[in-house]
């Protein structure tokens, strides 16, 4: 039998490595594999706090461990102009509309897989790398279709939605296939710095910081009254901008006497600064059929057809629901929803898949309960 | 891969002859410079003969010479004793907006604890006018520092003209000489300097070792304070290998030498400018080519191209420059001296490199520095127009 051995040290790959376990073993097996590896830290945000302690310089610390751990040259480069022009303030403006932005599928979408693959072609890279828990795989046809993690629980597919197949054919997630507990494994194994370090959570700009605290120093918080829908006053608010739709805590409220159900967000008036609450984790107002979303992108590079009946995703870690997507533009269509969904928020992505492929995506714009309009914004 | 290094005002490799002098030293005294016993006295003497080279490289008295960990202790040690000495003379002290960080960073921690600090602009070749200089200096000067030569881009500071005019004026007279210590001729007598510091690996010498020229007139507590070394002046145990190994460094630095450095380094630039120009290559110099300043030091701009780019590309090329000091996580401050030369909204800020050439760079390595850079900055622009 011949074997055949690739010869992979002509390939540039350029990692971007963010001081995290599944980047660390993203470039570990790149370089096992004999790719020209090379490591990038995005430094997108100045997050140095008054005492001079800064995230970024840890985790850089950690990039610096690993990347001579793998026996890789390693190098920061610096998007915070580019995070702040075009995620930050995309993010700003949606709390302004009232809406929930996600910062994650627009960091994907314009620095980690633009800005960055931009500055890999200025590295003469050939690939680019991501420690991503999402598959991509090129057909006969040389077309590139994203595949869901081999971890259901892990499955970021959802947040890189928005990428295109120029970038998905450039892109590589050498961990997609893996279990987080066999990453952890391997990063042990070789002893990596970063084998038990601990996920990030939450969006990387705000970290371990206080939500509220931190969107009260850009946004000026307005108080306003809280009220149920059908105009019962229930106190005050301390700003739309702090709640979304279907979130429990924080109301302050307790239940009444005939009542005794939890109060959740249900409903939002940006023009009267009303905030609408309603009991019960299944209340009805939470509940919606169908949705219409814009900046709609195909990862296969367009849309099925006009119409098409595919599942979807209308949250990270959501269970799949069948939906029937209507074209109704170039980037635009109106989702209809197999059985009721709960809770679905304008600003949200809505993402589309094929049994494991994900097909692409939009944001949500308006909700619906049948024909009427669910006061979300 | 050979890994040429065109990053010598960062630091230098350690010449031959210094490994070797510091070698013996090791292998044969190490006893304390302060005992009063046989090996105490071998350490004493390798210091007093040290010191003497030190001494005459600068036409300084030997006991002037106050051993320090580097160039940066010198500073801060100069800068913050005087100023508090001498505080109940007058509040103002007069330096340059290029100035390096250890000179800087204790100037703002002075303004902070009350201290009036003029901060002298620059011209785009990097060099002060002594017309401001005048209008800044009032009775109420304590302190002049103004760098001998800047190390981003090269330029020489009109030291003599300063000292002169400070010979008949309270203020003391500091420069941080560490980029052109080993380069140009220092005459501390001629050109009325009352304080001066520099770092032994800026000179192919060791690190973590200077000094602080401190005048006869000049007169303040030690910085560091535990021990009676250096004549009271800076406490610690002396490593007297670094010292040896320093002064070595010194010693294969002759003004002949001096000379033909600043020659070669000059020659050069030419040598890449003629290739930049010969491939039609965009750029421009940052600061002036007078042939009289820190000639190793070149520093370019090249339009459109980004300094976080030509920087990794080269090295991963396999030539080492600087593309300015990393603040954090790695990504680049932007020049405070390429900001004073040419203001904040200059595209030179992040498109600029910083080569520096050293006593083992040779003619062949600019060629191949100059093949790279033509081939990285081509492919750049044939990918961003693509």
């Amino acid at each position: 039998m011949m074997v055949i051995v690739l010869d992979n040290s002509n390939i540039r790959v350029v990692v971007g490595m963010s001081g995290g376990v599944d980047s660390s073993v993203t470039a570990l097996l790149l370089k096992q594999q004999g790719y020209d590896v090379v490591g990038v830290f995005m430094k997108n945000w100045d997050d140095t706090d008054e005492y001079g302690v800064c995230t970024a310089t840890e985790d850089y610390e950690d990039v610096a461990k690993v990347a001579s751990e793998i026996g890789i040259p390693y190098y920061s480069i610096n998007f915070e102009k580019e995070y702040w022009d075009r995620v930050f303030t995309y993010f700003l403006d949606e709390y302004k509309a009232g809406r929930t932005p996600n910062p994650d599928v627009m960091c994907n979408k314009e620095i980690k897989f633009k800005a960055f693959l931009d500055y890999a072609d200025e590295l003469d890279a050939d690939y680019i790398a991501m420690g991503h828990y999402a598959q991509v795989d090129v057909d006969a046809n040389g077309v590139a279709h994203m595949l869901r993690g081999a971890d259901a629980n892990k499955d970021q597919t959802y947040f890189l939605s928005q990428l295109s197949q120029e970038q998905l054919k450039r892109s590589m997630f050498p961990i997609g296939h893996m279990q987080k507990s066999e990453v952890r494994a391997i990063a042990a194994e070789y002893g990596l710095a970063t084998a038990a370090k601990k996920d990030s959570t939450g969006i990387c700009f705000i970290g371990e910081r206080n939500f509220k605290q931190f969107l009260g120093t850009y946004l000026p918080a307005q108080p306003g009254k809280m009220m149920t829908l059908d105009g019962q006053e229930m106190g005050d608010h301390d700003g739309l901008m702090y709640y979304t739709i279907g979130q429990r805590s924080g109301l302050g409220i307790g239940g009444n006497s005939d009542n005794s159900d939890p109060w959740f967000v249900v409903g939002k008036d940006l023009e009267q600064n009303i905030l609408y609450v309603g009991q019960g984790f299944e209340n009805p107002a939470l509940y919606a059929t169908k949705l219409d979303a814009t900046n709609l992108s195909w990862t296969t590079g367009a849309a099925r057809g006009d119409e098409f009946h595919v599942t979807a995703k209308f949250r990270y870690r959501q269970a799949d629901t069948g939906v029937t997507v209507k074209m109704t533009g170039d980037n635009t269509a109106t989702v209809t929803f197999d059985e009721p969904v709960r809770a679905i928020t304008p600003g949200q992505a809505v993402v589309f898949y094929d049994g494991a492929e994900c097909l692409g995506g939009g944001t949500i714009d308006v909700a619906y309960s049948d024909a009427k309009v669910l006061q979300y914004v | 891969m050979e890994h040429v290094y065109l990053d010598n005002a960062a630091t230098t490799p350690m010449a031959p002859e210094v490994i070797t002098e510091m070698t013996t030293q090791m292998q044969n005294d190490f006893g304390n410079a302060s005992s009063t016993h046989w090996f105490g006295r071998q350490a004493h003497t390798v210091m007093d003969q040290s010191r003497l080279i030190l001494a005459n490289s600068i036409n300084a008295k030997p006991n002037d010479i106050i051993i320090t960990s580097g160039a940066t202790e010198s500073n801060n040690t100069a800068l913050m004793q005087t100023a508090h000495t001498r505080q109940n003379l007058g509040k103002h002290i007069i330096t340059t907006a290029i100035e390096h960080p250890s000179i800087l960073r204790p100037l703002e921690a002075l303004e902070a604890e009350g201290f009036r600090v003029t901060y002298l602009p620059v011209n785009d070749q990097g060099v002060i006018d002594l017309a401001d200089f005048d209008a800044a200096l009032d009775d109420d000067t304590i302190l002049v520092t103004i760098m001998f030569g800047n190390n981003e881009v090269g330029s020489r500071m009109p030291i003599e003209a300063i000292g002169e005019r400070l010979i008949n004026h309270q203020a003391w007279f500091h420069t941080d000489a560490t980029q052109a210590y080993g380069l140009l001729d220092i005459d501390v007598q001629a050109m009325h300097i009352d304080m001066l510091s520099v770092s032994a690996h800026k000179i192919n010498g060791p690190k973590q070792i200077g000094f602080l020229y401190r005048g006869p007139k000049i007169y303040f507590p030690s910085f560091i304070r535990g021990g009676e070394q250096e004549m009271k002046r800076r406490a610690g145990t002396e490593s007297v290998v670094q010292v040896a190994g320093f002064a070595k460094a010194v010693s294969l630095i002759t003004p002949e030498v001096k000379a033909e450095r600043q020659a070669r380094y000059f020659a050069f630039k030419q040598q890449l400018m003629a290739r930049l120009n010969a491939a039609d290559i965009e750029f421009a110099v940052n600061g002036s080519l007078n042939p009289d300043n820190l000639n190793h030091v070149f520093n370019l701009w090249f339009k459109g191209i980004s300094t976080y780019a030509l920087q990794t590309n080269l090295d991963l090329a396999g030539f080492a420059i600087s593309g300015g000091s990393a603040c954090t996580a790695g990504s680049l401050e932007p020049s405070h001296v390429l900001t004073a030369m040419f203001g904040e909204a200059s595209p030179r800020i992040g498109e600029s490199i910083r080569t520096s050439f050293g006593h083992e760079t040779t003619a062949e390595q600019i060629d191949a520095y100059a093949d790279a850079l033509i081939r990285i900055i081509n492919r750049i622009k044939t990918k961003a127009n693509a």
